[in-house]
């Protein structure tokens, strides 16, 4: 008797199947990545723009699952001038994360890999490819060159060490050659002054639970400038906190960025955070980048029907309207994505054309582009 | 009262209305809370919102409101010691007073920690005994029930919570889930039950023969359906949102916040709307009440507060909302510190410690709640005439 099977349902059998193959590619890779030796040329690179701090380049992060593979990010490209900062907004799920782990070589190996493109990180005299850097190369780099604060300041900390020799831990394994333990500390004291705890010393004694929300934040905050990065990811550094203290940790955010000239690449799905901190904004929607620009041409000229519609659905203080927008529909299921516009589907704005491959990247100005068929005829007349 | 017009300067303008359009949309707005009973923002109503200011005056029932609040004080005890004796207590709500009028939407703001939710589960009794104050539900104090009786008062006020992951059990399915209590107060017959509930499902925007499967199997959103079909099953008069939409997307956000307006109408339910985010809280409310360390500080229509902030903490909450707008530069009041311990909170004004306006007064002499336009109550000592 043939069974009803539900949308998605995959038989045992399957699954091994997938698994195996699965299984075949990652080890090869794995391979690859764990030699011994790996000559530093082929990881040393050339930045397109010397003023970018890291370029994403056509990056390709797959997941490798028994379902399927997850194709979280798919021909992601962009830039993050230095001493600037990048907005990257998107639903939950949509590949955000996942592009800043993989800069950070912190994805969930094996089944995670970056399977294509280049993220070139400028360290000032050179520049590395840090997709094909080996392990031992990229400790150097974590801390020093990047580093991350990461989302949730309850989970980040470990509960069962003092906050002194959480951030010490960073110091002295990323920049600690020649240090004394005295040194190590006067620094971390000297870091919590300058994300704003006023009684450092005691802070420094302290166990996580003893500290609030968004003084854990600063701790978390404090770790992450510990050796002068030169690229902060910020991955949803406030969405746990409340309004007033996001508002604080915000400024910090801020002045540090000018004290110590790096860049931060924010990411959140809070409009509002966006427009006050970024210069350029990336929207992403499925693993993939469908519109970019400043700030200014996101918030005032949003072309993509998915940025159009992320505005309209949220709520603005002062700003009134009788029923919010909701865009229409749900993310396509990650593994089987379709051939087209993966907005297609949700979207209120189709035209003929979007039945049409996946669209390529349309530039309305120097610096706004957008992958959307309605602009075509625009760029067409613009081109001519 | 210069110092009101000089701090009044700062905040209230960033939101007030400024193109015809808003102003349209705001006298609209105002004939439509009129139709609904409520006072006219800003407006002289001539119904008091509040009744008298004495604490220990009993409420007296007045129709119009499903919900009476006074002076309602929730203490949880601190134990410490070796016989784990008493040792302090935390005061999570310390003196809330508030009228919440039938059909309509308030919603209660505050910083983490400050006891929205302890609020909302003292209403519904859900917290074990209340320390002090009164509830009246449809003019009936709701601590005076017995079990019996309070079992049959609660299909009349239900909750949805937080968390739609964690406050589904992940063994039942969503029939039983939704079902479950339906059939244990027996509200319709055995016969009927089936079709009930996909007609609770079908309301909510889910698919009825979604009833078979379980909560991992959905989505946020459709988990905080999943939510509100199970608390709207009971048909309730009065259902407390403890921050229905703070765990989803913003686009998601977007589609719960329309069914739960949607439901009001067809429902003519009160919603008490629990939240920290404000554009939320504007989007939805009638009224609004801001909380602070346990204490209603600033209580009004959602226009007066919203245009108008009085009380020096609202300022400060309302300008740290980030606006979507590249070009806005707002008059940031950064707040100083965090929230004090609610264990240990300051004397006199509870909000001194870190208000700018702070004279010796408010460091020893708590407010009282005054009314500083119809309708718009605010406890601080910078009104007092």
């Amino acid at each position: 008797m043939a069974k009803n099977k539900p949308e998605g349902y995959l038989s045992a059998r399957e699954s091994r199947r997938i698994s195996k193959e699965n299984r075949k590619i990652t080890s090869a890779m794995e391979k690859t990545r764990k030699r011994k030796n790996v000559p530093e040329s082929e990881y040393l690179t050339t930045m397109h723009d010397p003023n970018n701090a890291v370029e994403f380049d056509n990056l390709h992060t797959y997941f490798f699952t028994d379902a399927g593979t997850v194709k979280s990010v798919d021909g992601v490209t962009f830039e993050v001038p230095i001493g600037k900062t990048v907005g990257v907004v998107g639903e939950s799920g949509c590949g955000k994360s996942v592009t800043s782990l993989s800069l950070m070589q912190l994805l969930q190996r094996p089944q995670g890999q970056i399977v294509e493109g280049e993220i070139r990180l400028n360290l000032g005299d050179k520049a590395v490819n840090v997709a094909k850097m080996p392990d031992k190369e990229m400790q150097h780099l974590r801390g020093n060159y990047v580093s991350m604060i990461f989302q949730e300041p309850m989970t980040s900390l470990n509960p069962v060490f003092r906050i002194g020799d959480q951030v010490d831990e960073v110091i002295s394994l990323h920049n600690g050659e020649g240090k004394s333990k005295e040194e190590v500390k006067a620094r971390t004291i000297e870091l919590l002054e300058l994300v704003g705890i006023a009684n450092s010393e005691g802070v420094y004694q302290m166990f996580p639970h003893e500290l609030s929300g968004g003084m854990r934040q600063r701790v978390v905050i404090a770790m992450a400038l510990a050796c002068n990065p030169k690229i902060i990811i910020a991955d949803e550094p406030t969405t746990a906190l409340d309004v007033t203290i996001q508002a604080q940790v915000l400024d910090i955010l801020r002045s540090l960025k000018d004290k110590i000239n790096s860049s931060i690449m924010f990411i959140t799905h809070d409009l509002g955070v966006i427009a006050e901190m970024a210069d350029y904004v990336v929207v992403m929607y499925a693993g993939r980048i469908v519109e970019k620009g400043t700030a200014e041409d996101i918030f005032y000229h949003p072309a993509h029907p998915y940025t159009i519609g992320l505005m309209a659905s949220k709520p603005v203080v002062g700003k009134q309207v009788d029923k919010l927008y909701s865009i229409p529909g749900k993310v396509p299921n990650p593994i089987n994505m379709p051939d087209y516009c993966y907005f297609k589907d949700r979207c209120e704005m189709c035209v003929s054309g979007c039945s049409g491959a996946y669209p390529c990247e349309v530039s309305l100005s120097e610096t706004h582009k957008v992958s959307c068929y309605r602009y075509y005829d625009e760029a067409k007349k613009g081109g001519a | 009262m210069g110092v009101n017009k000089g701090i009044a300067d700062g905040v209230g303008r960033a939101h007030g209305a400024s193109t015809p359009e808003e102003l349209k949309y705001q006298t609209e707005k105002r004939e439509e809370r009129l139709k609904k009973g409520l006072q006219p923002a800003g407006g002289t109503g001539t119904a008091p919102v509040m009744a008298s200011s004495d604490p220990n005056e009993p409420l007296v029932y007045d129709p119009q409101y499903i919900l009476m609040v006074k002076n309602l004080k929730k203490y949880f005890p601190i134990k410490g010691g070796m016989m784990s004796h008493v040792v302090g207590q935390v005061k999570a709500v310390d003196g809330v007073t508030f009228n919440l009028k039938r059909g309509t939407t308030m919603g209660l703001v505050g910083e983490s920690g400050c006891g929205k939710t302890t609020t909302g589960r003292t209403i519904l009794r859900l917290s074990g005994e209340k320390t002090g104050g009164q509830v009246l539900f449809n003019g009936q104090e709701v601590y005076d029930l017995s079990p019996k009786e309070m079992r049959s008062m609660r299909t009349k006020m239900q909750i949805i919570f937080q968390d739609p992951f964690s406050s589904l059990s992940p063994r039942l399915p969503v029939g039983e889930i939704i079902g479950e209590a339906v059939r244990e107060h027996n509200l319709v017959q055995k016969s009927e039950f089936n079709a009930y509930i996909d007609q609770v499902m079908d309301n909510c925007g889910l698919q009825p023969f979604h009833k078979d499967r379980y909560p991992h199997e959905f989505s946020g959103g459709q988990r905080q359906r999943i939510c509100i079909a199970r608390a709207l099953a009971l048909n309730p008069e009065f259902v407390v949102c403890d921050e229905p939409v703070s765990a989803l997307d913003v686009s998601i956000q977007a589609q719960i916040i329309n069914l739960l307006k949607e439901l009001q109408e067809k429902y003519s339910l009160t919603y008490l709307f629990i939240s920290h985010d404000l554009s939320v809280v504007e989007h939805i409310s009638d009224t609004v009440g801001v909380m602070y360390l346990g204490n209603l500080v600033e209580y009004g229509a959602t226009e007066d507060i919203f245009r108008n902030p009085l009380h020096p903490y609202t300022k400060a909450l309302f300008s740290a909302i980030p606006i979507p707008d590249p070009k806005a530069k707002m008059n940031r009041i950064v707040l100083e510190g965090s929230i004090p311990s609610p264990a240990n909170p300051p004397s006199g004004c509870k909000f001194h410690t870190r208000c700018k306006y702070c004279t010796e007064r408010c460091k020893k002499e708590a407010p009282v709640q005054r009314e500083v336009e119809p309708g718009h109550y605010v406890v601080c000592h910078l009104f007092d005439k």
